[in-house]
């Protein structure tokens, strides 16, 4: 009996081509991506605001946020193997370069008021705009100031690279954390006060709700389209010959070293890339607030990131994903109601400010304890997958139905 | 020896942790499709001199060359200079330093396999040979990702398949690595290397761990690979039985010097081999 049931597993596991689950999975994968648009589309122009949606488009435009910013730390720590902790550092980099290079040159008097109206005169959107039209401007120019972002990001990062890759584990995470301390002082030291405004607001820059066609906006769909462009091309990378050596480091650095991959080079190539896509991340995380300060990108915005990373499961794209929408959900969303004080009518003594985080952290808990390697482990969300186990399962069931069937026909001739 | 060409040529390297002379004075020569075996007991120093030749470890003293190019150069600097305990202490303190990473030695054209084997564990059999071509190919991190290299990919990975099948391994393409049985991870490991096109192939321990069977397989093997890929073999063994199967000649060290070299007849025969090997009697 147990052997048919073996064999019915065996069978449905085996017998599928993996070309074909992967064409499968890019043909689901792409049309939930279409009806995901669509959806956000009429979100954001269509639907009445009401205390539901009020919650729910926040979380959404944060969730899509922090989905990229998990899956670059992803990446590096995840995919090659360097436990990191720069990542606050690299996305207020690139949260600052976004808001400084964006802010109307009128707008400048009074967010730098302490500075005499600041040093950078000039802003990407306003440039453009002045050319092709001012809506055209904030789209083109929040995107070149993005990339701007990205790249500042990846510049610190090989600058900070060349002695910090040097060292390993442990090592690595201090000093990536000390480096993220020190550009969160620096910024706010007020002797750099005509760039970065000290430790005052950066405010009255392009922000999500300037992305607009005519009178159509996309404020929630921007994050996402961002997100979904950065998320495909690290998933590409992580497929291709590189990602595959980003892998082999991981893994085992002596045998990547002996077979001829250059150890210090991916190692920064990966880091790079990583702080480029925080650095993206972070312009995306100042569009989304509209209003940035240097003491806000502390630790526990690393420590949040890896949080997710480790929840959805390290080495899995989806996984982070996943685990990023999941806690931002329940970080702002569904747990609200504990620090309410009540349930519907009825008052709850415990329920008061901060309650929230308790019944978070036990969630927590139990993620970490119950699932040791995250919701995915190092394994990627695949639709073709789900249906089969779904088929496997009732192959099995059936197979024991009639392997029950035949023993108690058996029983009965014996009889 | 002399009249056929040395791929590598080691000389006079020493090896000093500390104050420990771990490798002294080594001279070793390997000619041209040869097997050349390095044999000695336990802790003897003998995968410390192949770390010298892979750029694991810097030499303390001493010169490596490979077709004629020096690849490993090293004297006593700093604190060795007064710690040092080897020979020839003087003979290359003119020579500039040549102190390689281990990929650069493998981009040269050494590939080596390890006495612990070492498989990419996240990765199939398939990704594990496909990642040692990583090192010829000639395209960027950006053509890659964008997929402009597909030519260059098809071409690694149709060279891949086509190695697996030599190798016989191509039924396991899709398996993770470590889900082999030990032998044919051996086997891998050895397939990985040849992936590398190197013309040197360094194997440390191949036959640990194998049974009389599989080491008799290991030995027609290794001279197979050596006619069909035009190789240069030199590996560490303890399977005397192998060694002296399949060596042209052998080299048998002992605390770290060399205590004897020959053709396996003679090493046999040499009376501080066989001390080495089972102990001098004290009384006598």
């Amino acid at each position: 009996m147990g052997k048919k049931i073996n064999n019915a597993l065996n069978a449905s596991v085996r017998s599928p081509l993996q070309k074909d689950d992967k064409r499968t999975d890019r043909f689901v994968g792409v049309v939930l991506l279409a009806a995901l648009y669509v959806v956000l589309f009429l979100l954001d122009n269509f639907l009445p605001q009401n205390s539901f949606t009020l919650m729910m488009i926040p979380v959404l435009k944060k969730g899509a946020i922090y989905s990229l910013l998990c899956v670059s730390m992803n990446l590096l720590n995840g995919f090659t193997g360097l436990f990191s902790l720069g990542q606050a550092g690299f996305m207020l980099l690139g949260a600052y370069t976004y808001a400084i290079f964006t802010i109307p040159v009128d707008q400048h008097a009074t967010v730098y008021q302490y500075f005499d109206g600041g040093a950078i005169q000039f802003s990407i959107p306003e440039a453009i705009g002045s050319a092709i039209g001012h809506n055209a401007g904030s789209w083109i120019g929040a995107i070149i100031a993005i990339i701007l972002a990205g790249i500042v990001a990846a510049v610190f990062a090989a600058l900070i690279g060349i002695p910090v890759l040097r060292l390993k584990s442990d090592y690595l995470a201090i000093a990536t954390l000390g480096f993220a301390e020190i550009i969160r002082a620096v910024f706010q030291w007020s002797g750099l006060g005509v760039i970065t405004n000290g430790s005052n607001l950066l405010r009255k820059y392009t922000n999500l709700a300037s992305m607009k066609i005519g009178s159509l906006s996309f404020a929630t769909m921007f994050p996402f389209l961002i997100a979904t462009v950065c998320i495909g091309i690290i998933v590409l990378l992580i497929n291709s010959s590189y990602g595959r050596a980003f892998k082999a480091i991981r893994d085992d650095e002596i045998a990547a070293e002996a077979m001829g991959i250059n150890l210090f080079k991916h190692k920064m190539m990966s880091f790079v890339i990583s702080s480029f896509f925080a650095g993206v991340g972070g312009a995306l995380l100042a569009m989304y607030q509209t209003t940035i300060q240097a003491a806000a990108f502390k630790t526990a915005m690393t420590y949040e990131i890896l949080l997710m990373v480790v929840i959805g499961g390290i080495g899995s794209i989806s996984g982070s994903c996943i685990a990023a929408f999941l806690y931002t959900a329940c970080n702002e969303w569904w747990l609200r109601f504990l620090d309410s004080g009540h349930i519907g009518s009825m008052s709850v003594p415990f329920f008061r400010d901060g309650f929230r985080k308790v019944v978070f952290s036990v969630i927590i808990m139990v993620i970490v304890l119950f699932f040791s390697r995250g919701i995915m482990g190092d394994k990627e969300l695949s639709f073709a997958g789900l249906v089969r186990k779904f088929k496997c399962r009732k192959a099995a069931k059936a197979a024991s139905v009639e392997a029950a069937d035949t023993d108690a026909n058996n029983t009965k001739e014996a009889e | 020896m002399s009249d056929t060409k040395n791929v590598l040529h080691v000389e006079n390297v020493t090896m000093q942790f500390g104050g420990v002379v771990a490798v002294n004075n080594l001279n070793i020569d390997v000619p041209e499709n040869q097997i050349v075996a390095l044999i000695g007991p336990n802790g003897a120093g003998k995968t410390t001199a192949f770390n010298c030749i892979t750029g694991v470890y810097q030499p303390t003293n001493g010169v490596v060359e490979f077709m004629g190019e020096p690849i490993v150069s090293a004297h006593p600097t700093g604190k060795m200079k007064a710690q040092y305990k080897g020979e020839n202490a003087e003979l290359y303190l003119k020579n500039r330093l040549i102190n390689p990473t281990p990929d650069e030695i493998t981009q040269r054209g050494i590939a080596r396999t390890f006495q612990n084997i070492r498989l990419w564990k996240s990765m199939t059999v398939f990704e594990n040979v496909l990642l040692a071509k990583h090192m010829r190919a000639k395209q960027n991190v950006f053509s890659a990702t964008f997929r402009g290299n597909a030519k260059e990919e098809k071409r690694m990975r149709d060279e891949t398949m086509a190695l697996l099948e030599e190798q016989g391994l191509d039924k396991y393409k899709d398996d993770l690595a470590t889900s082999l049985p030990y032998g044919l991870q051996r086997r891998l490991e050895i397939a990985r290397a040849l992936a590398t096109d190197p013309k040197l192939l360094l194997l440390d321990e191949p036959a640990a761990g194998m049974n009389p069977q599989e080491t008799q397989e290991l030995a027609a093997f290794i001279k197979q690979i050596r006619d069909k890929y035009n190789l240069t073999v030199f590996l560490i063994e303890h399977h005397m039985d192998l060694v002296m199967r399949i060596s042209d000649y052998i080299y048998v060290i002992d605390f770290g010097s060399k205590i004897a070299e020959g053709v396996p007849k003679d090493v046999q025969a040499n009376q501080r081999v066989i001390d080495a090997y089972l102990g001098v009697a004290e009384d006598e």
